[in-house]
């Protein structure tokens, strides 16, 4: 049985690991390799690293340290953050990157989704969105540059149309992070989540929220993702992975155990 | 013992040159013919479209000789799917070296493409597989497949039964990504250097 995915996100800021609350405040975590090796070995699915600096600040980023994770690691890992080019994906995947992952680019230029899905095939292709729930319109709206408090800005999509759009154009997987969710630990936005999935064909990722073992169990009953993502409660040793793939093992998930 | 990768320009060259030295064999990227014949073992990565692959197989000229490679090969992914007669994504002939072919995934209303951690099952007695037991999990990236036939190492499911690895003599290959697939695609590559 094909199971589901727990994946650790690395917010990664001039070289370091961070983690901000609702994108903002940032405080370093630690180095990346060590912490790539040390999720790896306790058991995490996929890692996720996210240059948060990069698209905001238009600017050529250092990615030598993708060569180093994929030396020391034995999972799988998707790079995000400041790939705007054919060019820019195909120097990360050379690397040792299993996929790359766009926002904000693919956002200002669409045809990059599937420009990166003609040349590296959609298994690479992932699309990273930034969601936002507007209290007054009662609509999910899809933002922009959320690495940098100055530039983010709502886009003309609503997130569901986003959605079908960049499955049209080759997407592979597509990872939905709830911005109202996200850095406070009060549970996975289930209620966009399952309304996504119903038009969503490729693997969804949940990503903002976790908080609590619960929040994954429900998240994979409730909202039917292929992989949940989360960053603050590994980080800050909240759960502790053993358990918590022992509850969703308990629960009847599929889980995989061990590393 | 001489390890060559073959050089198929795909994306997954410099994680399976990795897994190979963490290890702790030296192994060498190469697209020279003479090169690839020498080896002792010869692994055959890929990702990306059958069609775009065989095209740059073509352009080095290297269908005129994977296919009459007399050492051990293993393909991995779409360097598995390259070794059979024909894949479906792009109607495209491959290698030819495994007599079985690539189609879609039929799966329902599963997600594809396939991704994710899934359990195999073995099927046949071979080296590739030892002390690697039924049910244990490993990475697969893909939304075309081998069915399942007596070329059948190991079998996997996803909305249908397909091949996990394949293997015809000298020729084996696998379906997942034993090179981020944890201790058992470690367990796996070990075989094949070191019992296949």
């Amino acid at each position: 049985m094909l199971a589901r995915r727990i994946i650790p996100c690395l917010d990664v800021r001039d070289g370091k690991v961070v983690k901000g609350v609702k994108f903002r405040n940032h405080e370093i975590i630690g180095d990346i390799v060590p912490l790539a090796e040390h999720y790896a070995s306790i058991g995490a699915d996929e890692l996720v690293f996210y240059d948060i600096t990069a698209s905001s600040d238009d600017r050529v980023v250092d990615k030598s340290w993708v060569n180093r994770i994929a030396e020391v690691i034995d999972i799988p890992f998707c790079v995000a953050g400041g790939i705007k080019s054919v060019e820019d994906a195909g120097r990360i995947l050379e690397m040792g990157a299993d996929k790359v992952s766009v926002n904000s680019p693919a956002l200002s230029d669409p045809s990059l989704i599937t420009r990166l899905h003609d040349t590296f095939g959609q298994q690479c292709v992932v699309v990273g969105i930034d969601s936002f729930f507007d209290e007054n319109s009662g609509t999910y709206q899809v933002h922009q540059f959320t690495g940098d408090e100055a530039r983010t800005q709502k886009t003309r999509w609503q997130t569901a149309d986003w959605v079908k759009e960049v499955q049209q154009r080759g997407a592979g997987e597509i990872v939905l992070n709830c911005m109202n969710q996200d850095g406070v630990r009060q549970g996975y936005d289930i209620a966009q989540l399952s309304a996504i999935r119903q038009s969503c064909k490729v693997p969804l990722i949940a990503s903002g929220g976790a908080g609590a073992i619960e929040h994954f169990i429900d998240v994979f009953q409730q909202a039917d993702v292929d992989g949940a993502l989360a960053a603050s409660v590994f980080h800050k040793a909240i759960i502790n992975m053993d358990e918590l793939k022992a509850a969703l093992h308990k629960a009847g998930i599929a889980i995989r155990s061990g590393a | 013992m001489e390890l060559v990768i073959v050089n198929t320009g795909c994306a997954n060259i410099a994680s399976v040159r990795f897994a190979i030295e963490r290890l702790g064999y030296a192994v060498q990227v190469s697209d020279d013919a003479a090169v690839i014949k020498d080896a002792d073992k010869v692994f055959l990565p890929g990702v990306g479209s059958a069609g775009a692959a065989m095209s740059q197989i073509q352009a080095k000229g290297l269908d005129k000789i994977l296919p009459f490679l007399t050492q051990p090969v293993l393909g991995i992914c779409l360097g598995m799917q390259l070794q059979t007669a024909f894949s479906e994504e792009g109607d495209v002939p491959c290698l030819g070296m495994i007599p079985t072919r690539v189609n879609k995934l039929q799966v329902g209303n599963l997600r594809l493409p396939h991704m994710g951690w899934n359990q195999i099952r073995v099927t046949q007695n071979h080296a590739l597989f030892d002390g690697i037991a039924n049910d244990s999990y490993f990475y697969f990236v893909h939304g075309f497949a081998a069915p399942v036939s007596d070329v059948t190492l190991a079998s996997c499911d996803y909305g249908q039964a397909f091949s996990a690895s394949i293997g015809k003599d000298n020729f084996m290959g696998v379906q997942f990504h034993p090179e981020r697939s944890g201790t058992n695609g470690a367990r796996l590559l070990r075989n094949f250097i070191e019992q296949c």
